[in-house]
């Protein structure tokens, strides 16, 4: 029973240009919370900031202002605490080419977090447990000796998506987890992740720019815009009634076939 | 396999053997016999030199000692253009500043001129001081590269993985960075081995050399002194200049072949390998020109 909450999130970041430097802020002010069961989705176009708000959740960065609770708590930034927030709070990158180490096999990838937050299990144990990983995210439990090069774009991200459950976290944060994958495939791995969701009772927060996968898989929906929250609310409320300017343009954006094909039929060919 | 690798090993391994094995097998280098300078005949594979030491057990000598400068700066040039090139990059903050500052500063120091002084300075000088020397003059550049290659790969998405899955930074350091550096690390100490061999033997030409033992430079060194070249003794300095050539050339070699497997795109660049593509003449011409 996991809860993640965020307080007046801010990240600046400094740029230099010669010798004049001006502040970004790429987060501002931001606030939510995610709680075990409820999936909430994160929107907003390329820039906005949701990334960082990734990175500032899985501690790669520190904020410049606001606080993050962990079941009510601030969280810890080193030592036994850090340790109990890494194996309660999960990541799954965006891109799986990258974020699966060329020189490792798939067992390896799996084997770390575990031996990590798990220290007492045996040799057999751990194997039992890939083997039993690899079989969640629907993949041949033979492929644990494989090297990532060997395996396709789909089966690396199922990779991620095991190695991320390996420590049985609570809170799962998905950073486009389908964006660099074959359309073909990608609703199958959300497919997944909404299985997983529901049979591990996890928290996770979905990044993307795809309005409609957002509706479709989330409870919530959260809609940024430069660096702030300009809309929240549950999924369908956010797409069919837009309150803000930049939400409506988004939903818009979105290709809607009952639209054309509406069109289509009311002019006479 | 490629063919530059099989070529370069095929002959840098027979002179590494003979330099651990033929000092075993072959009479005192410094021997000196009543003969003179002889031609290579029965007694003496190689001849003799002027006062009538033996050639091939000098040569012996010679390539063991040049092997050990090559090894000691090759050692040398690992570990500190590892520690100042990968531990700072990775590290971040203050502490890649300074080693930063530490690699510039050796890069713009000029190696030999200051090998030369040093060497001038000390009067007896070790086997292993030369080495020393020059291997603390020739690190920098490839800490250099080092660093920028760790830059690279410290912000890569399985790194921060790792980070995310709470390993320590150690541990990401020399499990998931240090294995993807392997080939140009491999590359950087091949080529640190050419530059010290081929630096001992100029210093050694130049009687800045070790004192008191055999390398392929103080060999040539010798030759020169006693007029070899002028009385017509060719086995005196054919023999080491040869192996000194043969060996850089092997090094280069085996060099190319570790650059292609870090960079595969230097695979197609041979003309062998175009020659593979059965392609015409004209699409030939067309995929040079696409790569130049």
């Amino acid at each position: 029973m996991t809860r993640l909450e965020v307080r007046g999130l801010v990240k600046e970041y400094r740029l230099r240009d010669g010798f004049r430097s001006t502040r970004l802020r790429a987060v501002d002010d931001v606030g939510f919370s995610l709680d075990h069961g409820r999936t909430v989705a994160l929107v907003g176009q390329s820039g906005s900031g949701k990334s960082t708000i990734a990175r500032l959740l899985l501690q790669l960065e520190r904020p410049t202002a606001g606080e993050i609770l962990l079941d009510g708590r601030p969280v810890a930034r080193r030592g036994a605490g850090l340790t109990r927030y890494r194996r309660l709070v999960q990541m799954v990158f965006q891109d799986p080419f990258a974020s699966l180490n060329p020189h490792h096999d798939v067992a390896h990838h799996l084997a770390r977090p575990l031996r990590l937050h798990h220290p007492d299990l045996s040799r057999a144990d751990i194997d039992a447990r890939i083997r039993h990983l690899l079989e969640r995210v629907q993949l041949d439990p033979g492929l644990a000796g494989r090297r990532p090069h060997e395996l396709s774009g789909g089966q690396r991200q199922r990779v991620a998506i095991a190695r991320a459950l390996a420590p049985s976290p609570g809170i799962l944060i998905a950073d486009e987890p389908v964006s660099m994958l074959d359309v073909s495939i990608r609703l199958g791995v959300l497919n997944l992740l909404a299985d997983l969701q529901r049979e591990e009772d996890l928290g996770v927060l979905y990044i993307t720019h795809d309005l409609a996968t957002a509706r479709h898989f989330s409870d919530d929906i959260l809609v940024m815009y430069r660096g702030r929250i300009v809309e929240h609310g549950p999924a369908d409320e956010v797409i069919l009634n837009p309150k803000h300017e930049y939400t409506r343009l988004l939903a818009d954006a979105t290709p809607n076939p009952e639209r054309r094909f509406g069109e289509e039929s009311r002019t006479p060919g | 396999m490629t063919g530059k690798l099989t070529a370069g090993l095929a002959i840098a391994v027979p002179i590494v053997l003979f330099g651990l094995l033929g000092p075993l097998l072959v009479q005192d280098p410094s021997r000196v016999d009543d003969i003179g300078l002889s031609a290579p005949g029965a007694g003496h594979l190689l001849g003799t030199t002027q006062t009538g030491q033996d050639v091939f057990a000098q040569l012996a000598y010679s390539t063991r000692g040049s092997l050990i400068v090559g090894a000691v700066v090759g050692v040398l040039t690992l570990l500190l253009s590892g520690f100042f090139g990968i531990v700072g990059a990775y590290a971040g903050g203050w502490l890649d500043e300074t080693f930063s500052l530490v690699i510039n500063v050796m890069l713009v120091i000029p190696g030999l001129p200051v090998v030369i002084v040093i060497s001038a300075y000390m009067p007896d000088r070790s086997l292993l001081l030369v080495s020393v020397v020059l291997a603390i003059t020739s690190w920098a550049g490839s800490a250099r590269v080092l660093r920028g290659s760790t830059l690279s790969l410290r912000s890569r998405d399985y790194v921060l993985a790792s980070r995310v899955a709470g390993e320590k930074r150690w541990r990401i350091l020399l499990v998931e960075i240090l294995p993807n550096l392997v080939p140009l690390l491999a590359s950087q100490v091949v080529f640190a081995v050419i530059f010290a061999i081929l630096g001992e033997a100029g210093l050694s030409y130049l009687g800045l050399g070790a004192s008191g033992t055999f390398t392929w430079g103080t060999m040539l060194y010798y030759a020169q002194n006693g007029l070899a070249l002028r009385l017509g003794a060719w086995w005196w300095f054919v023999p080491p200049g040869l192996l000194l050539a043969l060996f850089g050339a092997a090094l280069a070699l085996i060099n190319f072949s570790i650059d292609e497997i870090i960079n595969p795109r230097l695979r197609s660049q041979t003309r062998a390998a175009r020659r593979g593509w059965r392609m015409s003449r004209e699409q030939l011409r067309k995929a040079k020109e696409a790569t130049l």
